[in-house]
């Protein structure tokens, strides 16, 4: 049929489409991961003047939608620092990264504050640093707890991707409205969009169930179904 | 009253949480080999004194001395005074991420600066000496308390403490699971190990106690050879807390 | 042109016509999305084989669909089978989809962890299972889910802002709109931030007042 002929005339732009998709995601949880675990570090441990620092943070990114954050950066601050050249997939990544590590650093927290005061109490007696007892004892431990939730974060950032079409990210989403000013035909093509969506959704979810049983540790599992 | 025995010497310790006086002026000396066993009633504070001496609690006031060295204000050097002091808790506080053997070995690696083998040989060295080689593989979740006791004690033992501290440590113990902790820690007396005990097992303070101290609201009431403690009592609040065991 | 006075003269008022907007947005939205959310969820629950499987298809796939492409099919794809939406109706159509999705799984989860012995107790009474779930059930479910419906309130606010990419001149729009005609990016996107901040920071203040009010002892 003639969609079919079709969708496989724009599969290649559409395939890189899902790789810049897929990019965004792995830039919003790495990025997210790498800002946050250190964040909520520091608003469990740090001094005072750190948590305020963090804690602003934390309200700013969670505060603000997606769209005026990326519209900031991109229009505003890039250009304001000298970098109004930078491409707008890096600034995508570089703002959901930010988005993602304010709420990947709640997820840290809550974490690193369920774990008992003994743990921390047993490190001491030992011996060990606080910062050793840290790196040994809590984060091993705040990794397990918060596994679950960090994987529930997929879902949502595979889908805030794609307010990166606002700022002419050629992702997924922007190809497909691209095809449908192209050819006018838009609802076949936009339901296509979402059945990609659900399957990166599926495989994505699959995936780190996969590695949270690979890293369960008894008295750790999370109990998901 | 110090000789060269003396491993650790506690002079007039102190402690407050807001207005409330936990510790008043607590002071005694622990000789090598020695076995002293803390009683007393609930809140009067020995949790507090087993804390305050590896400053886990930082005191108000009052010295720690670990065979003459003061660990109290010891600044950054507390890390290595504690890996000579061994703590056991009521609630073990094993860590919940690591096999029984890895806790026996993690202090032994980050602490102690060992090879990898060289720990794996010492913990499984401790984790048959309380009989828990079979379980090394075992995450404490695996474990019942008992079992996961004996760990603590095996992770507190590897570092070769000169002292071992032990805060009610068969308190959170089925009843049933008891008798298998407090026989190891039987045999850390017979093998001559330095111990402060609180417990509240009378039967088992009266029998393996060198020394006995009964400890009323942040002061030493009361010690003595156990015998004496439980039989004449100079105190009638001792005798009122020891009275109830006095048919054992 | 002088920061402030462009703020206060220019900004500021062209903004306040974008937050109605907004407000309007959320207004219509919230209620729909709880009702249909605790709908979906008694379905998922309660609800026979073919009226489970289609709650759950209902919100896998308004989960999984990004709500900005929600709104591109509401809004640019439906005229195509016949059917036009304005701007401002198929935002709130795409918020009220996807927002009930979201309720309903934070619904559900507190329907499960109602103890059984409360349906038992109902049916005992002679109620219908529907008068049960109605009376005995919801009410405490939805009050336990109030930290969640909070949240996706919390959400719906932030999310708001991709009507703008369907023309829709709420206070990101009205917000774009003035930056690009003064040039004024910064300005204007911190002030509508904090606009934003605002909405979200006495949302997540009230609701804790509010579950205090209606908590219940025990
Ligand atoms: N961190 C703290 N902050 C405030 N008060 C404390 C703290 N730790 C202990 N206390 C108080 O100090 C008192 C002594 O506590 P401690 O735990 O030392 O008693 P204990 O003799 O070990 O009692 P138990 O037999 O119940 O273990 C108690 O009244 C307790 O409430
Ligand atoms: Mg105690």
């Amino acid at each position: 049929m003639d969609l079919a002929a079709l969708l496989i005339d724009w599969l290649p732009f559409l395939a890189t489409g899902v790789l810049l998709t897929l990019g965004l995601v792995i830039a919003a949880l790495g990025v997210g991961f790498i800002i946050g675990l250190p964040a909520a570090i520091g608003q469990v441990y740090g001094s005072r003047q750190v948590r305020a620092v963090i804690n602003i943070y934390v309200w700013f990114f969670r505060g603000l939608p997606l769209l005026v954050l990326l519209f900031l950066f991109y229009f505003g601050i890039f250009p304001l620092l000298g970098l109004g050249g930078v491409s707008p997939f890096l600034v995508g990544a570089f703002v959901l990264g930010l988005h993602g590590g304010a709420y990947q650093a709640e997820i840290f927290r809550g974490a690193l504050l369920s774990i008992g005061e003994g743990q921390m109490t047993a490190a001491r007696s030992l011996g060990m640093s606080r910062t050793q007892a840290i790196r040994h004892v809590i984060l091993p431990q705040a990794l397990l707890i918060a596994l679950p939730g960090w994987s529930n974060e997929y879902p949502t950032v595979l889908t805030d991707t794609s307010v990166c079409y606002a700022i002419g990210v050629t992702e997924l989403l922007t190809r497909a409205s691209v095809i449908v000013s192209t050819e006018y035909i838009a609802m076949p093509i936009y339901l296509v969009c979402a059945g990609i969506y659900l399957v990166l959704n599926y495989v994505g979810i699959k995936g780190l169930h996969m590695l949270e049983k690979r890293v369960s540790v008894p008295g750790f599992e999370s109990g998901s179904d | 009253m110090t000789t060269d025995d003396t491993i650790l010497r506690v002079e007039g310790l102190a402690k407050s949480f807001g207005t409330t006086e936990v510790l008043k002026e607590v002071s005694f000396t622990v000789r090598k080999g020695e076995t002293k066993v803390f009683i007393g009633p609930s809140g009067t504070g020995k949790s507090t004194l087993l804390r305050c001496i590896n400053q886990l609690i930082v005191p108000d006031a009052g010295r720690v001395y670990l065979h003459g060295e003061e660990v109290t204000h010891a600044g950054a050097r507390i890390n290595h005074y504690r890996a000579k002091i061994g703590m056991v808790f009521q609630n073990f506080n094993l860590f919940d991420h690591l096999t029984a053997i890895r806790n026996v070995e993690i202090a032994l690696l980050k602490v102690k600066g060992m090879k990898e083998d060289e720990a794996r040989e010492k913990a499984l060295f401790e984790l048959r000496r309380v009989g828990m080689e079979d379980r090394a593989d075992h995450y404490p979740a695996q474990l019942s308390g008992g079992q996961a006791q004996r760990v603590s004690i095996a992770r507190a033992l590897a570092m070769d403490p000169d002292v071992m501290l032990f805060d009610e440590p068969t308190s959170a113990l089925d009843p049933e699971l008891t008798g298998e902790v407090l026989e190891v820690i039987r045999g850390l007396a017979r093998a001559g190990m330095t111990m402060l005990i609180v417990t509240h097992e009378m039967r088992f303070a009266l029998s393996i106690a060198d020394e006995l101290l009964f400890m009323e609201h942040g002061t030493i009431l009361e010690r003595g050879a156990p015998g004496d403690l439980a039989t004449s009592p100079t105190f009638e609040r001792t005798r009122q807390f020891t009275g109830r065991f006095a048919d054992l | 042109m002088d920061q402030t006075a462009f703020i206060i003269n220019t900004l500021l008022p062209a903004l306040w016509g974008g937050l109605v907007v907004t407000l309007g947005l959320i207004a219509f939205t919230a209620p729909f999305g709880v009702l249909i959310g605790a709908g979906v969820a008694v379905g998922r629950v309660y609800g026979s084989r073919p009226v489970q499987y289609l709650a759950r298809a209902y919100v896998t796939f308004f989960k999984g669909t990004p709500l900005l492409l929600l709104l591109f099919i509401l809004y640019f794809g439906l005229p195509s089978i016949g059917i036009s939406l304005s701007p401002f109706v198929a935002s709130v159509l795409g918020f009220i989809f996807c927002n009930s999705a979201y309720d309903s799984e934070y619904i559900r989860g507190s329907i499960r962890s109602i103890k059984e012995g409360q349906f038992t107790a109902g049916l005992a009474l002679g109620m219908a299972r529907t008068q049960v779930i109605r009376y005995v059930i919801l009410p405490q479910a939805l009050r336990r889910s109030i930290p969640g419906l909070v949240n996706e309130f919390v959400y719906l606010i932030k999310y708001s802002s991709l009507a703008y990419m369907v023309t829709v001149v709420e206070l990101t729009g009205a917000g774009k709109m003035i930056a690009t005609r003064y040039f004024t990016y910064n300005e204007t996107f911190l002030v509508v931030g904090l606009v934003y901040l605002f909405l979200v920071t006495i949302t997540t203040i009230g609701a804790h007042l509010l579950e205090r009010r209606v908590a219940i002892p025990g």
